[in-house]
């Protein structure tokens, strides 16, 4: 029977089954942060229980950790304590790996994995972080859960699952100059919505899929659970397998060769059967911008903001006024005559090589606008900043007019020093644009990072396409 | 965890679809490195007029007087009753503690986003996932009537409303079981120890490379 790759991926891990379906599922890899982490750990020790298997385990603080002046530590007093208590956790139980505060591998959790190699195709990955998705990029089974599933993993080396129905999200065609993967993941979610994907497992395939790099395949998986699904995943090809080569973590030798033989496997099989199919047209495509405080509020770069007036259904109206309000914004005003006033480039979603390397080639040779009060670079990691460094792209980031900063994820959610003021607005290449993500009163349009480079030349949203 | 089998509560509407989990407890509180002592900060941004920090007093910050849960009319409630994509964004399980330290056990919606209605689960809480048309009778019958409560019947799956009218609700066997007898995932996990090493072995040989150190 020709079977998904949802469906390989779960036999391979099913422990236990309970005869209402509810499932066992082994986990090959735990990654840990700081902020989620610490009750897991205490939960663990009030039992009396150890760890399973801790070289299963990849940690590094990103959540809470300054993004500038390393040299004067973690200033918030109660940031600084969760950051010791990750360590001091870590130390006590081991770790396959630990990258500490500082360290030069440090980084996001989801940018760290991957490029050490400790993300491998067919493994389970969960964090008590939901862009844990974005390891499906490898044809992983991946995706968050909460802290008491953390204690869980911890205590057992499984989780407790049901599985969930299939959708593939075919995204057919060739994408247009400066339509990247990042506006091939909202046009998605533009189209099925925030919550289109709840209780779904989405396969992204499609030949404008199988064209994006790992790193457009890791930004897309990334924004799965923005369209209400916990996971979503690509199928294993050469990319993949080139990715991998030679990572810290990857195999090597003949157990290499045995795992390629294996991850060539992880695809879905012709004639496979899927609960949903949703094609999208990759040249329907256009560079996206969210006009709303909802990722599926979102529009064309060449389009207005949409009036809640022309909405039937009054749940979504009252929806998108509150939304309108929120963000300062009228109905019907052109995307491209919205000011901005800081600028972010960076998170899980889009602070890899590739992403800041659009960035830099859009930035090159051009200044950030008098208006634009802020604009920061934050790479996803340092193996990343130290990699963007040697192609010289920190220098167009900070001639342009860019702060180039130290990596964490910064002002994705600001639970560190960098944030939005009440009232401001800011082109994000972040994932949420919810109310308050980015700073209490502050107002998100989620962007790629060409788009948030043009926008911060501009003072204001612009079409990237104009520019290249 | 605290049993769950009949509630008889007070139920608070909160008439918003996708209200998300950063909504339901901002980043800053997820500084604590405890389980507890989220429910003051529950809803912070829209519950009072300041910005809210981690550790002060809350009790003297000026409250937001338009905001449905400051209404003296609700306070108490155990039922929250919402829309659509209820807990999307943010796996932070401080989101489903805030709620229930709040005073909330049972949460009904037209729908939930997938890791917080699995996180309400590990916590006691009940969440309910109803029909629309029930959904909208039962904001109707809320706002039009002063201490509202609705039976929660877990054994008999069903949210009985002041009328009589019961309307009936699906849950997974499994997760039932666990809630009406308080039990602890991981001691029930940890029965299935010996296969768990079974299998973990197999794998170690077929899949070498899941293995380094």
């Amino acid at each position: 029977m020709s079977k998904t790759l949802y469906d390989k991926l779960w036999e391979n891990h099913v422990v236990h089954q309970e005869a209402d379906g509810t499932a066992l599922l082994y986990i090959d890899r735990h990654l840990v942060h700081e902020v989620t982490s610490p009750q897991a750990f205490e939960g663990l020790k009030l039992a009396g229980r150890k760890p399973w298997r801790v070289s299963s385990i990849v940690s590094t603080p990103d959540h809470n950790t300054p993004t500038d002046h390393w040299d004067e530590g973690i200033k918030d007093p109660i940031s600084r304590q969760q950051v010791e208590t990750l360590d001091a956790n870590i130390r006590e139980v081991g770790a396959l790996a630990y990258f500490p505060f500082k360290d030069p591998r440090m980084g996001i959790l989801h940018v760290v994995g991957p490029e050490n190699g400790a993300t491998l195709p067919g493994m389970t990955v969960v964090c008590g972080d939901s862009h844990t998705s974005t390891h499906g990029a490898f044809a992983c089974l991946a995706h968050g859960i909460g802290t008491s599933e953390v204690e869980h993993v911890l205590a057992t080396q499984c989780l407790l699952q049901k599985k969930s129905k299939t959708m593939l999200v075919a995204v057919e065609g060739k994408l247009g100059k400066g339509v990247t993967a990042k506006d091939v993941a909202l046009a998605i979610i533009g189209t099925i919505g925030t919550a289109g994907g709840t209780g779904y497992a989405i396969e992204f395939g499609g030949s404008a899929i199988r064209g994006l790099s790992m790193e457009g395949r890791m930004t897309l998986c990334n924004m799965a659970i923005e369209g209400g699904a916990r996971m979503g995943f690509v199928a294993v090809d050469d990319k993949t397998i080139d990715y991998l080569k030679d990572r810290p973590f990857s195999p090597k030798g003949d157990v290499w060769e045995k795992a390629v033989a294996y991850w060539r496997t992880l695809h879905s099989d012709a004639g496979a059967q899927f609960d949903r199919v949703v094609t999208l047209k990759a040249e329907d495509i256009r560079p996206q911008v969210t006009w709303g405080t909802s990722p599926e509020m979102v529009v064309a770069i060449d389009a207005v903001v949409p009036d809640p007036a022309k909405q039937a259904d009054p749940v979504k109206r009252e929806g998108m006024e509150r939304a309108l309000q929120y963000m300062g914004l009228n109905p019907n005003t052109p995307i491209s005559q919205i000011p901005v006033d800081k600028v972010f480039i960076g998170s899980c979603t889009n602070s890899r090589i590739e992403d800041l390397r659009e960035a830099a080639h859009v930035l090159k040779g051009r200044h950030v606008a008098p208006t634009v009060k802020l604009a920061l670079a934050v790479p996803g990691s340092g193996l990343v900043k130290r990699q963007a460094e040697a192609e010289g792209l920190d220098k167009v980031f900070i001639a342009a007019g860019f702060e180039w900063r130290e990596p964490g994820c910064s002002m994705c959610l600001a639970m560190n020093a960098d944030r939005l003021e009440p009232g401001e607005r800011c082109a994000s290449t972040s994932n949420r644009n919810f109310e308050g993500r980015q700073g209490p009163g502050g107002r998100t349009h989620l962007v790629s990072p060409a788009m948030a480079a043009a926008a911060a030349i501009a003072g204001r949203f612009a079409d990237v396409r104009d520019v290249l | 965890m605290d049993k769950f089998i009949r509630l008889d509560g007070l139920v608070a509407p909160l008439d918003r679809s996708n209200v998300d989990t950063d909504a339901i407890i901002p980043k800053q509180f997820l500084k604590s490195i405890k389980r507890s002592g989220f429910g003051p900060n529950a809803f912070d941004e829209w519950r009072y007029m300041d910005v809210g920090q981690p550790g002060q007093d809350n009790s003297g910050r000026p409250k937001n007087p338009n905001f449905v849960l400051n209404q003296p009319r609700y306070q108490g409630a155990q039922v929250l009753l919402t829309r659509a994509n209820f807990g999307c964004g943010s796996s932070r399980e401080h989101a489903p503690w805030a709620l229930l330290d709040f005073g909330f056990k049972a949460i009904i919606a037209e729908s939930f986003a997938d890791i917080f209605f699995n996180n309400c689960f590990k916590n006691g809480i009940l969440p309910i996932v109803l029909p629309a048309n029930e959904i909208e009778a039962l904001f109707k019958q809320v706002e039009a009537t002063p201490g509202y409560k609705l039976v929660v019947d877990l054994e008999a799956q069903t949210v009985i409303r002041p009328d009589g009218y019961g309307v009936p609700f699906q849950i997974d066997a499994f997760r039932k079981e666990c809630l009406v007898n308080g039990w602890d995932d991981i001691g029930l996990t940890l029965r299935h120890a010996e296969k768990i090493r079974e299998f973990e072995e197999k794998r170690r040989i077929s899949q070498p490379w899941l293995f380094a150190q």
